[in-house]
């Protein structure tokens, strides 16, 4: 409980406000330019909110309560999610309360949230998306918790400081076939939740093929710019996510000021590595058919169970 | 006589003065007197059930009350989980019925009567301590359940069929307890259950495997577990809804207490393989349960299918108790059989609150079927707030109070595989898959059931037309979901108690988890979750993005806007997602397993066969297993009985050829067997 925890907290959690639309204006200037167009620039998305913020709050007739607090929800679980996970610091005042599967299960919610918003505007767009979502988030589950198992098997824990403390003292832990396997199958989860291409197109302005977009068809203004942050910054924390699971060096282990500041450069540094690392490949992926998506999804989960069998068998147990 | 032993007199008085004043008081005071008493047995139930959990035992023998065997009753604190459960699930829908059973054939003499006799037994049943008095408990809770699962079958023929399949396999079942658990007494050599625990260990392998498997298909069958189901989303959907909430909330538990009650206590573990076949039927009861509640579009039927989900996931714990029992490991055991048992407490108050608001739609608008619901949100607000309250604990998330018990059992399994043996290797991270793709599945079901059930615009008359439910109908509710906010909350409270269970099982007084403050912690090994954390986390940060959007933002006021219709004009309600829509996608992901049918009728035109006069469409998703494996048999024992009828012709004389080879047939094989 030191000053350096409750710091990391806010940094994280600041740090993902602040840095999710960079992150997305990276991604898109580096989409951009390996398309041979000029971009909009990484400060595009900040202006964008900026934009959408100054608009007049506008709600679609016929909708209550659940279609006005979606977007608020999303960034709030998004925002707690933050919080809790070891981004900069293994050891903060909520350490203890970062367990994985609740980490999972927030986020979840704010998928959950925002398919009723979709189901409450009535239109046959927001049923689509909502329905979609939900079938591709029914589907990742076995493959996220599977991985949550494979990860918890070495440290004997499913809490994150834990997990990611084990893997800075041990990192033969990561190269081990279950390790990587682990992180294999929780990529393709983190594609999968996060809409990105190849199970949802995120720039896509096809009805038909949207499945997060579509859902959010009738927000505008402020609550538009909720639901794009709230994307924004599910990307980034689960690129973070995985960052501090699969590559946690010069993460802070202590409460020290000096640790944080660097653990916060190194964390950028790695976000932005990786995202512009899916971006470039997301240049050569197409989306495939929603009816193909289980597929890819059974792949990941095959992976997973191989992750936590592979943990047990080459353990020597 | 202490106060479990006077708050289960209490109970029985009060049942007594429910039933007398359901039979004899006029119509005005019947449904309110009764619903009254009803509610005050509920809450004397609970009384009892919690002075158990809290670590008082209490038994009796009334040697006169039944012929030959007499009633034995005991109550530990394994009992007074279930008792507890039940009590407070009576409470509320003794409340909830109040309002619910006016008017229609709910209110008459039989029913009024009857409920109370089916709210003492969900009580008693879990108190019985021997053979017979629990069968004779047990099959008095079936037929009265069965009576009131009929009462409404003047006005539809479903009901009929319903009470058909209900009476039948729950006599099956009982059949089964009866064979399983005589042979248990015989072997044992004494019916009363001290007598079994004694006699259990003496007994053959044989034998206490043939006793363990009958009797444990037979709970299984109470449970609704696949593929002894049939009877649970026919019976649940067509029983007046009060009952269907003490039915799925409160009754269907007691199979599950069966089967702790029988293999981890009276016949003290057994082998592993009893625990896999036990978590194999959860897992596949679970997955598949909750399959069909995806693509099903009635409302109560999709909740009957969530309680087949639950329940198989409860058993997922109670296997997994029994096998780390039987590896040795009695601290994980009890972690497993406490997560199971705070499933259970979780599952039955949120289910009789889904029940109960789905009653409350039936109420107002007639319908079950969600493709023409819609629209209830603005029409009856507290009922839909209710229901996501509620549903908000069915799909596992925080902060609901699901979460707590499928994270503690995600917990248990994960941990479990520091038990040796290669079959928890592959057992375990496939359970835990299964309890995965459920609590996914479960999220899509429930988005559904609300989204469409109660959101957007009503695609129908009857539900453009809802009102809100009476007062009393709320009242009910709302106890159901405080309870749900309590256990959402601090699950905490309850660690002690399900300690007591676990020890009462035969498991270990080692404290599995611990309710420390606001947290809730495993001891044995590492694990700690704050629900009420969670939820003030949320919240304070949902105040603070709330804060801060508002100050960011220029103008501050909210204006209406249009749909977005394409241009195409103002979209009907005919154009929204149906339930049917909603699950289409998950229904043609598991089209193998689902196996949905499809007709497409086309019908040209008499002058020419290329023009099309009419198209029918037709979709439905019969359930796969009562196709497969029910109508064979059905099929084959009416064909019997067709093929029988050709024997009796009318002739005397045929008949007495009969009987003279029967009689021949016997004084041969008699002559031949000596």
């Amino acid at each position: 409980m030191s000053g350096a925890g409750a710091a990391a907290v806010v940094a994280q959690v600041v740090g993902v406000i602040a840095g999710a639309p960079l992150l997305a204006g990276l991604m898109r200037q580096v989409r951009a330019r390996m398309e041979g167009r000029a971009g909009a620039g990484v400060g595009q998305p900040w202006r964008d909110l900026r934009k959408l913020l100054r608009k007049e709050p506008i709600t679609a007739a016929g909708t209550g309560p659940a279609f006005r607090l979606a977007p608020l929800l999303l960034v709030d679980t998004t925002a707690v999610v933050a919080a809790l996970v070891p981004l900069a610091s293994t050891d903060t005042p909520v350490s203890d309360r970062a367990d994985l599967i609740v980490v999972v299960a927030v986020l979840a919610l704010g998928t959950v949230v925002l398919a009723l918003a979709g189901l409450d505007t009535g239109t046959a767009f927001g049923g689509m998306g909502a329905s979609r979502e939900m079938t591709v988030a029914a589907l990742v589950e076995p493959t996220i918790l599977l991985s949550v198992f494979a990860l918890s098997i070495p440290s004997g824990s499913t809490n994150l400081a834990a997990i990611v403390s084990g893997a800075v003292d041990d990192p033969a832990r990561l190269a081990s076939p279950a390790g990587l396997l682990a992180a294999a199958a929780l990529a393709v989860a983190v594609l999968a939740e996060t809409g990105r291409l190849p199970v949802d197109n995120p720039s896509t302005h096809l009805e038909l093929t949207m499945i997060h977009e579509a859902m959010t068809l009738e927000y505008s203004g402020p609550d538009l710019a909720l639901v794009e942050l709230g994307a924004q910054m599910r990307l980034t924390v689960l690129l973070g996510l995985l960052v501090s699971l699969f590559a946690p060096w010069g993460i802070a282990t202590t409460a020290s000021w000096g640790a944080l500041a660097l653990a916060l450069v190194l964390l950028a540094v790695k976000v932005t590595v990786l995202g512009a690392v899916l971006a470039a490949a997301e240049v050569f992926w197409a989306k495939v058919r929603l009816f193909r998506v289980p597929e890819l999804l059974a792949g990941s989960f095959l992976l997973a169970l191989l992750a936590v069998a592979a943990s047990f068998f080459l353990n020597g147990k | 006589m202490n106060t479990v032993g006077a708050a289960l007199a209490a109970a029985v008085g009060f049942a007594a003065v429910a039933a007398a004043a359901g039979m004899w008081l006029p119509l005005r005071a019947r449904v309110p007197v009764a619903g009254a008493c009803t509610a005050a047995l509920g809450a004397a139930g609970l009384a009892a059930g919690v002075a158990a959990l809290g670590g008082r035992t209490w038994s009796a023998d009334l040697p006169d009350l039944l012929p030959l065997a007499g009633v034995h009753l005991a109550v530990d604190a394994l009992s007074g989980v279930f008792m507890a459960v039940a009590g407070a699930v009576v409470l509320a829908v003794g409340v909830y019925g109040i309002g619910y059973a006016g008017g229609h054939d709910l209110s008459s003499r039989g029913v009024q009567a009857v409920l109370p006799g089916f709210a003492l037994t969900l009580i008693l049943v879990p108190a019985a301590a021997s053979v017979s008095t629990f069968l004779a408990l047990w099959e008095l809770m079936a037929l009265t359940s069965l009576a009131l699962v009929v009462a409404e079958h003047r006005q539809r023929s479903a009901v009929r069929e319903a009470g058909l399949w209900y009476a039948v396999m729950t006599h099956m079942g009982l059949v089964l307890l009866l064979v399983g658990l005589a042979w248990f007494a015989a072997g044992a050599g004494g019916e009363s259950f001290p007598a079994l625990r004694a006699g259990a260990a003496a007994m053959s392998p044989t034998a206490r495997n043939s006793v363990f498997v009958l009797a444990g298909l037979g709970f299984a069958s109470k449970a609704g577990m696949v593929p002894l189901h049939a009877w649970l989303p026919r019976a649940h959907p067509e029983a007046p809804s009060h009952v269907s909430a003490l039915m799925s909330a409160a009754m269907v538990n007691l199979g599950v207490y069966g089967i702790i009650r029988l293999g981890l206590d009276l016949l003290g573990g057994g082998p592993r393989w009893w625990w896999w076949l036990v978590l194999a039927t959860g897992a596949v009861s679970a997955v598949y349960g909750i399959l069909q509640a995806a693509v099903a579009t009635d409302l109560k039927r999709l909740l009957a299918y969530s309680t087949s989900e639950n329940l198989g996931l409860v058993l997922v714990g109670v296997g997994a108790a029994g096998m780390f029992n039987a590896a040795g490991d009695r601290p994980l055991a009890a972690l497993a059989l406490a997560a199971a048992l705070l499933h259970t407490v979780n599952h039955a108050a949120f289910k009789a609150l889904l029940f109960c608001a789905a009653g409350s739609v039936l109420h107002a608008t007639g319908l079950r079927d969600l493709d023409k619901l819609g629209g209830l949100r603005a029409r009856m607000p507290v009922t839909a707030g209710l229901f996501a309250v509620a549903a908000l604990g069915a799909v596992a998330l925080p902060p609901g109070n699901g979460f707590t018990s499928e994270w503690l059992l995600l917990q248990a399994l994960m941990h479990g595989l520091a038990v040796p043996g290669v079959s928890t290797a592959i057992v375990l991270p496939v359970a835990v898959a299964a309890i995965a793709l459920s609590a996914g599945l479960a999220a899509a079901v429930f988005v559904k059931a609300l989204g469409v059930g109660f959101f957007a615009r009503p695609r129908s008359t009857q539900a453009a037309g809802a009102h809100e439910s009476p007062p009393t109908m709320l009242a009910g509710m709302g106890l159901l979901a405080l309870a749900c906010a309590a256990l959402a909350l601090a699950p905490g409270a309850l660690a002690p108690g399900l300690v007591r269970a676990g020890a009462a099982a035969g498991l270990s007084d080692v404290r599995p988890v611990s309710g420390e403050g606001l947290q809730l912690r495993l001891t044995q090994v590492s694990g700690s979750l704050w629900p009420l954390w969670i939820a003030g986390a949320l919240a304070v940060m949902m105040a603070a993005v709330s804060g801060l959007t508002r100050g960011l933002s220029r103008r501050r006021r909210r204006t209406q806007a249009r749909l977005w219709d394409c241009g195409g004009g103002a979209p009907t309600p005919r154009m929204a997602y149906t339930a049917t829509s909603f699950a289409e996608p998950l229904q043609r992901v598991f089209d193998d397993v689902l196996a949905p049918e499809q007709d497409v009728d086309v019908t040209p035109v008499r002058e020419s066969a290329y023009l099309v006069e009419r198209v029918r469409f037709h979709s439905r998703v019969p359930d796969r297993i009562e196709h497969r494996l029910y109508r064979p048999v059905l099929n084959g024992l009416s064909n019997l009985g067709i093929a029988a009828r050709r024997l009796a012709t009318g002739s005397v004389h045929a008949y007495l050829g009969y009987g003279f080879c029967t009689l021949v047939t016997l004084l041969v094989v008699l002559a031949v067997m000596q």
